[in-house]
């Protein structure tokens, strides 16, 4: 995004491309995560409501109630900022920001579409695993500091749960990793392409099985009913929340919100084809007609219909979340842990076993039945950049040389000739020989130590 | 602001390295709380391997650790988080036993 | 009038001194911002934890420490190590820590006092300590400073100065020769991302393959030794650590 945007600039104002790119990509994320949590908290108290035979809101904003959580927001917003007498007050009023940013870092590395990453990131699912494993510090500290016991309470359980749960789902993750042989979000996700038959949920029985210990661990690991033992209102008032309002309260509340949104949103690109829709539309029409491929305005388009899917599926897993939430009654502390060691991690081991079986066996499944390209000639993004600035670099030398030689021309007509004479060599042939050619090179590199050694 | 149009060489990452292996000698050999002295090693750790990182990156040597310092890193994390576990474990059982976590009231434990 | 009129003089100002920046000689090295910022984070954190008393507080500033000290190390080019740090230390060791801290903080071991003897002893061969590695550190002058994005530039200034001159002896794209054009490649991805092949090296080579070397005394064995112990360790650890912090029912509690 940012070597765009340098070219729209004057040479030597690189920098405020940077920013500008940083700055943009900031203001998105932040956007899709406060739209999120509006947007989700609405979604609650009406999707709360028709399970339990009631409207929920239907007055602010309209017949559906629309504008309830932005009501909810400025009621939040004029509340009085308490601090409880025995809390310490550094802490008390770092942790709410220490939950926030962690849950919003993570976005950092969440593709939302093919390439329409902030941060391309060759270790992305890793970086992202490790990231919202920090949110957990913000409601740790929340509970200290808060001088309650309540509070402390619910601190500790969401500790205890927390790490616990980072085992299952630490498992279930590298699964994905180990069919793609990547750890880059992006590249899993174009390895999905074609028909949903390709998606990594149907790649053999045990993703099937291993999908929904995910979906488990997922609504565990951000502190969602049933597994909301930190905040569970029968017994500990509100948990690590009880001595918080105001906006302190609504920024714990978006970071759940954000990480509602993230976890499905993984999941969804890790086992349900991300950006790929059902039926690849899009895929299928850049793949067979080479006009529409070569318009960046097309694939611009395909791309904004990919972020669609990728918005929808992790809305579907989130209002999942909240049917969860609303159905079953909350565990008990004991049960909370035990699903986790008797029963998430045997599970995800078994299947992390079955799954590397059937993928040293390439028995067929599901996937099989109509593949797109194999998945061993999806790159990683590096190569893929790297492929695309070695092409850069040529074209660039060749309209280099090719000015030089209409150089006795006049100076007007420089760049029109330029282009003239690269559109007269016979680029397009020659173009794809070479990219065939680097093809084999970085596949047999990649075939050779999945990442490394392409000398 | 000259320096920051400098580029940083390894001096300065092994500085971070040697100032945040002090602070966490320090703190070992200062602070009374058993938690706090297991905070000063996993301080200690951490700027050695900022100094095998240092000298692992291509950036600042020719002749640099290569994927062996990463390696080594990497070992320095898992073992320290075995550490931490193990150390957790006796605190909490000291603190069962003598209900103090304070190592200087662990003079008991001689034997 | 008066207010709106400088503010748009400072933010003009503000620009132009970013487009100086951005083209005089001393435009900003990225890399040096943002080491120096995740530097003196982790520094500036590391010595609250020594100075706090407050043990809870003590956790929180190890754990922006550590934060901080995985950012320096993603700017010394170990993407794989500092999200290891990330995950492993900050997420991992640092939340077991502050369980132990919350399991023990009553009232008066929350701040226990150092003696002041402790302190002026403890400082005093900190400091000697850490006045000679920081000499030892800028000891070697050729370390003070790197001129590695200078060498990269050249080189892919030579890379392309190469392909220049074959593309003007008249040779079209797929002629060009494939040594130049991997050469190219690779130097494009070290400029664009790192070394991002670091990843799969490092997996390889806790298996036993080293990918990154043909040295023949390396050999095929790697770290597959070392890891596997570590491994074993690490069950030794968890089975050890269980036993040894397992509740223990004293015969108090069942006469209770």
């Amino acid at each position: 995004m940012a070597e765009n945007i340098s070219t729209w600039l004057p040479p030597g104002w690189e920098p405020l491309a940077y920013l500008v790119a940083a700055v943009l990509q900031a203001i998105l994320i932040i956007h899709i995560f406060a739209l999120g949590a509006v947007v989700f908290i609405w979604a609650e108290r009406k999707v709360s409501g028709r399970i339990q035979d009631r409207l929920g809101p239907t007055r602010t904003g309209g017949a559906f109630g629309w504008l309830q959580s932005l009501a909810d927001g400025v009621k939040l917003l004029s509340k009085e900022d308490l601090m409880p007498k025995d809390a310490d007050p550094l802490l008390f009023r770092i942790a709410p920001y220490l939950a926030f940013a962690a849950s919003f870092a993570a976005f950092l590395v969440l593709p939302f579409s093919n390439g329409w990453v902030a941060l391309h990131l060759n270790v992305a699912i890793f970086f992202l695993v490790a990231v919202l494993g920090l949110e957990v510090f913000g409601v740790i500290l929340a509970g200290y500091s808060s001088g309650s016991k309540w509070s402390l309470f619910g601190a500790m359980r969401q500790a205890a749960q927390v790490v616990s749960y980072e085992v299952p789902l630490g498992i279930c993750i590298v699964i994905p990793v180990i069919i793609a042989g990547s750890m880059d979000m992006v590249t899993i996700g174009n390895q999905q392409r074609g028909l949903f038959t390709n998606w990594l949920v149907f790649h053999d029985p045990f993703t099937m099985m291993v999908f929904w210990v995910y979906a488990t661990c997922a609504v565990a690991s951000v502190n969602r009913a049933p597994f909301d033992l930190a905040e569970a209102e029968s017994e500990l008032v509100a948990g690590f929340l009880t001595e918080y309002s105001g906006i302190r309260w609504s920024l714990f509340f978006m970071a759940e919100y954000g990480s509602m949104f993230l976890v499905s949103a993984v999941g969804s690109v890790l086992f349900l084809g991300g950006w790929n829709g059902p039926i690849p539309i899009f895929s299928l029409l850049i793949d067979n007609v080479p006009w529409l491929a070569d318009s960046w305005m097309f694939v611009w388009l395909a791309n904004f219909f990919g972020l669609l899917n990728v918005l929808l599926k992790a809305s579907l897993g989130v209002i999942a979340m909240m049917w969860v939430r609303w159905t079953f009654p909350r565990m008990r502390v004991d049960q909370v842990i035990t699903t986790c060691l008797k029963y998430c991690v045997p599970l995800a081991a078994f299947c992390f076993l079955g799954v590397v079986f059937w993928v040293s066996t390439g028995l067929p499944f599901l996937n099989d039945l109509a593949p797109a390209a194999p998945r061993s000639t999806v790159r990683e993004g590096w190569m893929v950049e790297r492929e695309e600035r070695v092409e850069r670099t040529l074209s660039r030398l060749e309209a280099e040389i090719a000015a030089a030689e209409t150089q006795p021309a006049t100076v007007d007509d420089e760049p029109a000739a330029a282009e003239e004479a690269n559109e007269a060599e016979p680029v397009e042939p020659t173009d794809e020989t070479v990219k065939a050619g680097m093809d084999d090179a970085d596949r047999a590199a990649a075939v050779a130590s999945l990442a490394g050694g392409e000398q | 602001m000259g320096f920051l149009s400098e580029p940083v060489g390894l001096s300065h990452y092994l500085a971070v390295g040697a100032f945040m292996f002090v602070m966490g000698a320090v703190c070992m050999a200062t602070k009374r709380n058993t938690l706090g002295i297991l905070m000063g090693v996993e301080l200690i750790l951490n700027g050695a391997n900022i100094n095998f990182l240092a000298f692992a990156s291509p950036y600042f040597r020719e002749d640099n650790l290569g994927l062996d310092g990463h390696m080594l890193a990497l070992f320095v994390i898992v073992l320290a988080a075995a550490e931490a576990a193990v150390a957790l474990a006796i605190a909490l059982n000291f603190y069962n036993n003598h209900a103090t976590i304070d190592v200087d009231r662990a003079s008991e434990l001689r034997g | 009038m008066n207010q709106v009129a400088s503010g748009l003089v400072t933010s003009q100002w503000n620009i132009a001194t970013l487009g100086l920046l951005a083209a005089s000689d001393g435009a900003i090295n990225w890399h040096t911002l943002f080491f120096f910022i995740f530097a003196l984070t982790a520094c500036g954190f590391a010595l609250a934890v020594l100075v706090s008393s407050h043990v809870v507080r003590m956790a929180f500033f190890l754990i922006v420490s550590l934060s901080a000290a995985s950012g320096v190390m993603f700017t010394s080019g170990a993407h794989f190590v500092g999200t290891m740090q990330l995950l492993i230390y900050v997420g991992g060791t640092v939340v077991l820590l502050i369980f132990g801290v919350m399991l023990t903080a009553q009232e008066a071991f929350i701040t226990l006092k150092t003696k002041a003897g402790d302190w002026v002893l403890g400082i005093l061969v900190g400091g000697t300590l850490l006045a000679l590695l920081v000499q030892v550190a800028f000891l070697d002058p050729t370390w003070h400073s790197t001129d590695y994005q200078q060498r990269l530039a050249a080189q892919h200034e030579a890379v392309t100065e190469e392909l220049r001159q074959e593309l003007l002896a008249g040779r079209d794209r797929s002629e060009l020769s494939p040594e130049t054009l991997q050469k190219l490649a690779d130097l494009e991805s070290e400029i664009a991302s790192g070394f991002p092949e670091n990843v799969g090296r490092i997996g390889l080579a806790l298996v036993g393959v080293r990918a990154d070397t043909t040295d023949e005394s390396v050999g095929l064995a790697g770290y597959l030794l070392p890891f596997e112990i570590v491994s074993v360790h690490l069950v030794v650890v968890l089975v050890g650590a269980a036993y040894l912090a397992r509740a223990k029912r004293r015969r108090t509690d069942l006469i209770e």
